[in-house]
Parts: C-alpha cells; sequence; structure tokens
C-alpha cells in the first residue's frame, strides 16, 4: 500500500510540472508511470516548438495568443481553459528558463518564430530537434532535486479508487513483481496524455493508448469533444528513417518554408514555398490530392528543400543533416514523401478552471483534459498546455490535500480469468488499422458504423482483466491497452458518427459544412 | 527478405524467421513475432521510433544497442538482455534509476 496527499499519475511535462507545484505548495506528491519516470510520454517526443506571448522576438500579449487560439479552435474551445495556457505560459516558459533549459536564443533574447495559425513570430524552441528532451530533461532535474516528490516507475495504475462518489487514490500493477499496489491518496491528477495509440499511423509512444481517458470515465468523470483527433499533416512516410520522431519535419518548414507537392510537382496548398495552411486544411488537402490520383508512390505528397540549397539547409538542419544522411537522405538532392498522422487530441476529460473533473478530488492535466484547444489545437500549445495545466492542477490538488483526510483503500479484486486466448497484440494492430480507415481524418456515416460494430465486437474479449503474472507479463499488458484503447475508440466513433457536420479535425465527406446547430460539446459519462 | 531472430529466453534461446523489407528495424521485427508467432516474448519499449525512450537498449550480436535504431539484416541476429543489469524476463531488464523503482 501507497500513500501520497497527492498521486500524479503520468510523468510527461503535465505530470511532472502538477509534482513539482504541488510539492511547492506543501504536498507529498507521488509521481507513478507506466514506464520510467520522464520518458515514456508524448513530451519527450516532442520535436518542435512551444507557443508563448514572452514577446521577445516583437511584441506580443497573451491576449493576441488568446485570440489565435479559439480561431483555430473552430468555435469550440472552452474560453476559460484557453485562456489558462495562453495567460500562464509565459510565467512557465521563463520559470523553466530559470531552471536552465536552454530555449534557443537570438542577440540575448528568446529566438521566437512564425508557426502557421499564429498572427505573430511566437513559438520558442530548442535547438535542434531538441524541444521535447529539453523540457522533459528540465522538469525530471526538477523533480529528483525536490525530495517531498517521490517517484516510481513500472507501475501501470488500472482502476480510480472511488468511494462514495469520490476517489480516493488509485489501484495500481507493479508490472515486473506483478504485485497489486494500492495507492491511497488525498487528490489524485490524471496527466497520463492522449490517445493517438489508436491509429495505425501515430507519432505516439506506447504508451498514448487513452489510458487516463478510460480511467476517468470508469471512475464517473465527463469526457469530452472525443471525436476531435489532430492528424498532423506532414508525418514522414517514406523513405524509412529510424530514431528520428516523424514529426521532425515541422521545425525545419518554420525556418525555410519547403514546398509541398503533387505527383505533378504543383504547390497543391498555395503555400508558394511558406508554412502557413492550418493544420485541419493541409491534412484535408494531402488525402485529397491522393484520392485524385496526384499522390506520391506510398499515399502522401512530396515535400522538397531543394531549392533552399546546401548552405541553407546546413544552418537550419545542423547535425540532423548527419542523422539523415546515416539513413540515405539527401536534401539537396532527393525529396521526401509526407502524409497526415494521428498527432494530438483536443477532447478528453472535462474540468473546470481549477482542472477539477465532476468526480470530487480528481483532477486532470495536459493532454488528457479536453477544451482548450477546441476542434482544432494551434501549432505550438501542446506543451504550454502541459506546463500550464500540469502547473495549476498540482497547486489546486495541494490545496485540497490539506485539508483532507487521508482516506483508505482495498486492494482491487482480479477476474479468474477471461477465457480468451485472442492475440492482443495483433488486435491492437486491428483496431488500429480500423481506426486509421474509418475514423480517421475523413470521415463517413458507413465507415464509422462499420467500425463502431466492429470495436464493440471486441469488449467481450477484454471486460474483464485478470490478475498479472510477474515479469512485465507482456500478454496481460496488452489485454489491459486493448481493454483501454477499446473504450475510449468506441467514444471517439460514436461522437464522430453523431456530429454531422464537419468542423476542424473532424471531417465528415457526407457533411461537409459546419453548422451552427453542432456549435456545441458531444460529452460521455458511463 | 528474412531475417533469423535468436533471443535468449532465460536459459534458453528461441528462433523466429521475420520477413522485412530493407530500412525495417530490430524492434519492428520484434513487434512483428509478438503480434504474429508469440505475444508472450516480452520486450520493453515506449517511443517505438523516436531514439528519445532509450527503453530498448538490448544485446545484438554481443554489442549494446537500441532496437529501434538498429536495422534488420539477412540471417541470423543474436538478441540478448543487457549482461550487467537485473533480468526481468527475456530481453527486459531493470534499468530504471535505483531511487524511481518501488522496491
Amino acid at each position: 500500500m501507497l500513500q501520497a496527499d497527492v498521486l500524479i499519475v503520468g510523468s510527461g511535462a503535465a505530470g511532472m510540472y502538477a509534482a513539482i507545484a504541488a510539492a511547492r505548495a506543501g504536498a507529498k506528491a507521488l509521481l507513478v508511470d507506466r514506464s520510467l519516470i520522464g520518458r515514456g510520454g508524448a513530451t519527450v517526443m516532442a520535436q518542435m516548438t512551444v507557443a508563448v506571448a514572452v514577446g521577445e522576438e516583437e511584441p506580443d500579449h497573451w491576449e493576441h495568443h488568446f485570440a489565435d487560439t479559439l480561431k483555430a479552435g473552430r468555435g469550440l474551445c472552452d474560453p476559460a481553459l484557453s485562456q489558462i495556457l495562453c495567460e500562464e505560459g509565459p510565467a512557465c516558459i521563463r520559470e523553466m528558463d530559470e531552471w536552465g533549459i536552454g530555449w534557443a536564443r537570438r542577440d540575448g533574447h528568446m529566438a521566437q518564430v512564425h508557426a502557421p495559425g499564429h498572427d505573430r513570430k511566437r513559438c520558442v524552441y530548442v535547438d535542434f530537434l531538441n524541444t521535447g528532451p529539453a523540457v522533459s530533461k528540465t522538469l525530471r532535474a526538477r523533480v529528483q532535486r525536490t525530495p517531498e516528490i517521490r517517484r516510481t516507475g513500472d507501475l501501470v495504475v488500472t482502476d480510480l479508487a472511488v468511494r462514495d462518489g469520490v476517489c480516493v487514490g488509485a489501484n495500481a500493477v507493479h508490472v515486473s513483481s506483478g504485485d497489486t499496489i494500492p495507492i491511497a491518496a488525498k487528490a489524485t491528477i490524471v496527466a497520463t496524455g492522449g490517445l493517438t495509440r489508436l491509429y495505425a499511423r501515430n507519432s505516439a509512444s506506447i504508451n498514448m493508448g487513452g489510458d487516463g481517458y478510460a480511467l476517468a470515465l470508469r471512475a464517473g468523470a465527463e469526457l469530452t469533444d472525443m471525436e476531435f483527433v489532430q492528424f498532423f499533416p506532414i508525418g514522414h512516410l517514406a523513405p524509412r528513417l529510424v530514431g528520428m520522431d516523424p514529426i521532425m519535419w515541422d521545425p525545419f518548414r518554420y525556418k525555410l518554408g519547403g514546398r509541398l507537392l503533387n505527383s505533378e510537382r504543383e504547390e497543391f496548398l498555395a503555400e508558394d514555398g511558406r508554412y502557413v495552411a492550418a493544420r485541419d486544411v493541409a491534412t484535408y488537402g494531402i488525402l485529397k490530392e491522393v484520392a485524385a490520383g496526384r499522390g506520391s508512390p506510398h499515399g502522401g505528397a512530396w515535400l522538397s528543400f531543394r531549392h533552399c540549397g546546401e548552405t541553407a539547409l546546413r544552418e537550419a538542419f545542423g547535425p540532423v543533416i548527419e542523422r539523415l544522411a546515416a539513413n540515405g537522405i539527401d536534401l539537396t538532392r532527393q525529396d521526401v514523401e509526407v502524409a497526415p498522422i494521428a498527432h494530438y487530441h483536443m477532447g478528453g476529460v472535462r474540468v473546470n478552471a481549477d482542472m477539477q473533473t465532476g468526480v470530487p478530488h480528481l483532477f486532470a492535466a495536459g493532454e488528457a483534459v479536453g477544451g482548450a484547444n477546441g476542434a482544432n489545437r494551434l501549432s505550438g500549445n501542446a506543451i504550454t498546455e502541459a506546463v500550464t495545466f500540469g502547473r495549476r492542477a498540482g497547486e489546486r490538488a495541494a490545496a485540497l490535500a490539506a485539508k483532507s483526510k487521508m482516506p483508505s483503500l482495498e486492494p482491487r479484486a482480479w477476474a479468474s480469468s477471461n477465457g480468451s486466448t485472442s492475440n492482443c497484440a495483433a488486435e491492437i494492430a486491428r483496431l488500429q488499422k480500423l481506426m486509421n480507415d474509418e475514423v480517421g481524418p475523413l470521415r463517413t456515416q458507413a465507415g464509422l458504423e462499420q467500425a463502431l460494430g466492429q470495436i464493440r465486437a471486441l469488449e467481450p474479449m477484454c471486460a474483464e482483466l485478470p490478475a498479472p503474472r510477474a515479469g512485465l507479463d507482456p500478454e496481460w499488458m496488452d489485454l489491459h491497452d486493448l481493454r483501454n484503447m477499446r473504450l475510449v475508440a468506441e467514444c471517439v466513433a460514436r461522437a464522430a458518427l453523431d456530429r454531422t457536420e464537419s468542423r476542424g479535425a473532424h471531417q465528415r465527406e457526407d457533411f461537409p459544412e459546419t453548422s451552427d446547430a453542432w456549435q456545441r460539446h458531444r460529452t460521455f459519462r458511463l | 527478405m528474412n531475417a533469423t531472430l535468436k533471443i535468449r529466453r532465460g536459459a534458453s534461446w528461441q528462433s523466429w524467421e521475420v520477413p522485412f523489407e530493407p530500412g525495417q528495424t530490430v524492434l519492428d521485427g520484434l513487434r512483428w513475432i509478438r503480434a504474429h508467432r508469440d505475444p508472450s516474448l516480452a520486450i520493453r519499449f515506449s517511443c517505438i521510433n523516436a531514439n528519445a525512450c532509450k527503453e530498448c537498449m538490448i544485446q545484438v550480436g554481443g554489442e549494446t544497442v537500441y532496437a529501434c535504431t538498429t536495422r534488420l539484416a539477412e540471417g541470423e541476429m543474436r538478441l540478448e538482455p543487457l549482461p550487467n543489469k537485473k533480468l526481468i524476463k527475456d530481453l527486459v531488464t531493470e534499468i530504471a534509476p535505483p531511487d524511481e523503482r518501488l522496491k
């Protein structure tokens, strides 16, 4: 049995910032992760930029960032949450600067670049392709230096513990020993990230299967906007790259523009060598070119930097040129293929401005939260969301814990066995393909209904969890993941089927127009 | 093309034929085995392809490498867990810093 004033599930930027803030507010924090601390989430994989109105490159104010965020969100942002992201972003980014993150600088000030959808140069970064690793490393060092934070990896939270409608902690499995570990907590924060692992083509880590949504939903919390999955338009497609995140082309388009071309060498988004098309528009544009027979050989578009010349390429790419060469790619002589890839989830757990869910003593932070980014997230808002929401959730959870008693908790009981002999690793791969094909960037009623039928048919196989064995029990982990992924996939597909319009990241081929009647949120509760 | 992955599982070795296209990695091969041959094979990884999480460190042919950045090659490849870490199962070892373990 473990105990904590504040339990934080997930150790990406949101979870680590929450732990730091909770400890600073006087709480004993317990930071747990199913993987290693600070290594397994989405943050460490983020290679691009962080949107924040620090106004170092040119004058700026959080209200301008806020206006751009609302505009990108296509009428569905929760303004209170968007405001927290934009208004509190500068303080968090400057605090991480003091902690030695090393934001790229120019003439003594933070360098800021102009990303699509922003009205000015607003996005800070760490060179080269190092923003996410630098955020993770900085927060990890800070967490390690805070004695009030206990850190435990290899701990999979299977369910939140709820008594009389109040969250009293969680039940976890220590995957190396197979032991069941109840964790009593005065307040609990879900910071497990998003759901992009549901898709065959994704930029996710293996941990991004929507665990937090499933945990919160089963605990009685509400989910919102589940249909809005952001596809990053220019994820790397071919030739095969190793050791590099598929999102890697983004920062170079900020710096150099680059040309996105169809098979007839036309810039079909009319960007004219700049990087300006919003993500939903670019994703739709590429898929329509492919559908019209003008795609690249592997079913995407060409991205070309050949016109930039070797000097500019070397300056922008730095040591990455060598990593590309090791993969057999020379950008002065060849183009690469890119295509949309599941990247981020706008929807998630519904919270108020204190990051509290509808379940007392249960909070959420980071990508696990729905609402700040509406129907389409602005470039650079993800890390800002993680750190601002994490900090606030940590502070608010610590304040609640300070006036709460330590609850007691019984260990979870396991199902005897579900009798299934299916290979869940294979079932997960099938589910990912189904989601990509029918619940991806382009949707129809027929496809969504077919997907929903197949998703529901998986339920008996993964309804219950038996007790795990020692040794990272890989089959138990697959069953655990399939159980959560299936539940969350059903929410995405049902919300996508209900929303008979197209808006932001949700594009229905059979309902191409945006409808005023649908300027509202679709929510779920069990 | 085919690679033969010969994997140490505790005291014994087990081999699988793995189909691949040039450019694919050892981690791709291990995931293929789990989905198509034996889901009980234990491996540890998180970021899959980005070389960000550093969790998939194993030995291939006696060299310590990341499975996600080592390319599959035709013929036999011998895969073992890290020799200087406590073995948990198959290719998985205890790699967490001591103060981040449960016990």
